[in-house]
């Protein structure tokens, strides 16, 4: 096996025991990203030389012997969206093409003190608006299963990452499905946690109601190792709650026994990809041979979610990236004589279409005579979507649904339709929108050989039954296991 | 809902954005398009429905008002685009 292949759990093994240093295993992994991120371009700057320079440390600590947080040694490709200090962070966008955090995110705050190693920004679609990753300002991502298709998006360049092993784990974010499906375009594992769960601090905001920060790693294991780190109340963010970080990696156990898994009927429809249809199927079935018990469940209002959600999540998006005026930080028009010029001239030229168009959006939604009928309209809808989740975790402990109506599609595909590829996520964001937490886990191929995720959610701050029941179906099956053969 | 070439310019400029002749038949285009398929939420009645704007449990987080080194001052000029004697240096705004 190459030490770019492992997982993080598998290398914290070999770390401890001294059969690999972390300098090895880090430098593995530049050379692999050297052979394979040109044709994938999973990252948008690498920080070769802090990484090194960690990686050192780390060895030197494991020399030293004493206690050895988890992730000591341990190299991560974290998004463009997560500030850290020192090190450029863009979102994917011109605008930020040259901002330097003078901060680190709580995130990276926290991954830093359990001895994590950085390898680089990952790419994402410009400010994580997309679904595909093909509207960044420094390019597309491809698939490592295929080069022709999408990795999803908007953590593209993390799933991509992960897949093609040029990373040990992940960071995502998730507004409307950004890790998760991303994550089944490209058959790792992807977890949005629970809205509240994880600080937000030293995330480039898009929707605040709906961001949220997860792991993106190779298998179920690795992410529950990671929850445990990123987890838990910072007063920076005072959208982070107070309530108790259980040790996720407890919660797995290979056993569903008695587990209630419910499946909306309204996730299973017609113009569904039957491959995806059969493996989602073909997974509930192995779970029900595994002790858990399912049945059918209606989230009535589910038709309405991506209405709600874009108009919701672009008026957000409108507010949020008013902050980007070519003052304080962030690129600025040369041609610029008085300060109205300044503002519109540095917006036009720094933010891409789809970035663009959704503020066109958001402003409309929240501008004078359209607030009642759009907004308001949008956050009432909101409660009925909240509503029916409620409503169906009263007689079940999870729901299992498919990540995406179908696999991955082509790159190009739907570029030029805005709400074709707005469509795509019919799968993801009422997630979001219920707050709730969801795992993807892969659970098939296509043909074409094309992974196919699924999703199970869970109830506010319940990661664990997820986990335990991604840990069971991962124990049961191998398709975590499989690796791209990367055609270069 | 079908959006003017004028209603995209307004959100434009409420906006702040420039926008060109050809981006503006296409704003007005697909813009529409995308409310069109918004108005599927008229269907429904919300009359007596409150509204979420987030869903967490909680209103509002206040600190105790005490000094805190809780996050450490960089110096805020290091990414201005252009700075003079230690401020932000921007075009003319008054006459």
């Amino acid at each position: 096996m190459n030490l770019y292949e492992l997982t993080i759990h598998q290398l914290q093994k070999m770390l401890r025991s001294g059969e690999v240093t972390s300098v090895d295993v880090t430098k593995a992994i530049y050379e692999r990203i050297n052979d394979v991120d040109k044709e994938i371009h999973a990252y948008i700057s690498l920080t070769r030389e802090m990484a090194l320079e960690q990686a050192e440390d780390a060895d030197r600590k494991i020399k030293e012997g004493g206690d050895i947080p988890p992730l000591l040694g341990i190299p991560l490709a974290i998004k463009d969206v997560l500030c850290i200090e020192g090190v450029k962070t863009t979102c994917g966008s011109k605008i930020l093409s040259n901002f330097i955090p003078p901060y680190d995110a709580t995130v990276i705050k926290r991954l830093k003190a359990n001895g994590a190693i950085f390898l680089g920004k990952t790419n994402m679609d410009e400010f994580a608006m997309g679904s595909s990753t093909e509207t960044s300002y420094f390019g597309i991502t491809r698939n490592p299963w295929s080069l022709q298709h999408i990795p999803g998006g908007s953590s593209g360049g993390s799933a991509a990452a992960l897949a093609a092993d040029e990373c040990i784990g992940a960071l995502g974010s998730d507004t409307g499905g950004s890790i998760r499906q991303p994550a089944g375009c490209c058959g790792v594992v992807g977890m949005k946690p629970t809205y509240g769960r994880v600080s937000r601090f030293g995330l480039v905001a898009f929707a605040s109601s709906l961001d949220q920060i997860g792991p993106m790693t190779k298998d179920v294991t690795d992410t529950a190792i990671l929850m445990n780190v990123i987890s838990g109340r910072d007063l920076l963010d005072s959208t982070s709650l107070d309530v108790r970080v259980p040790d996720f990696t407890a919660a797995l156990r290979d056993d569903v026994k008695g587990l209630r898994i419910g499946i909306p009927r309204e996730y299973f429809v017609e113009g569904m990809d039957p491959e995806v249809e059969d493996s989602v199927s073909d997974a509930i079935r192995l779970l029900e041979r595994l002790g858990a018990s399912s049945r059918e469940i209606s989230l009535p209002h589910t038709d309405y979610a991506i209405s709600t959600y874009y108009l919701l999540a672009s008026a957000e998006a409108s507010s949020n990236l008013a902050r980007y005026d070519g003052v304080k930080y962030g690129y600025r028009t040369d041609d610029s004589n008085d300060i109205m010029h300044m503002y519109k001239k540095t917006r036009e030229n720094g933010f891409g279409a789809e970035v663009k168009r959704r503020i066109m959006l958001g402003t409309y939604a929240l501008s004078s005579g359209y607030y009642d009928a759009y907004y308001l309209k949008a956050q009432k809808v909101r409660t009925l979507i909240k509503d029916d989740f409620d409503k169906a975790f009263k007689g079940c402990d999870v729901l299992i649904v498919p990540n995406a109506p179908t696999p991955p599609f082509k790159i190009g595909e739907k570029m030029n339709n805005p709400l074709q590829m707005y469509l795509s996520d019919i799968f993801t964001i009422s997630v979001n929108l219920s707050g709730i937490p969801a795992i993807s886990i892969p659970c098939g191929f296509s043909k074409e050989g094309l992974p196919i995720g699924m999703q199970i959610m869970g109830r506010h701050f319940d990661e664990e039954t997820i986990l335990r029941i991604a840990y069971t179906f991962e124990q049961n099956t191998d398709y975590h296991l499989q690796k791209p053969k990367i055609k270069l | 809902m079908k959006i003017s070439k004028e209603e995209v310019e307004h959100i434009a400029k409420l906006a702040r954005l420039e926008i060109d002749e050809k981006e503006k038949e296409r704003f007005a285009h697909q813009l529409s398009d995308v409310l069109n398929h918004m108005e599927k939420l008229d269907q429904l009645d919300t009359e007596y429905v409150e509204p979420t704007s987030h869903i967490l449990p909680i209103h509002n987080v206040f600190k105790g008002d005490e000094i805190k080194e809780v996050f450490p001052m960089a110096d805020p000029l290091s990414n201005a685009p252009q700075k003079d004697h230690g401020h932000y240096r921007v075009p003319k705004i008054v006459e």
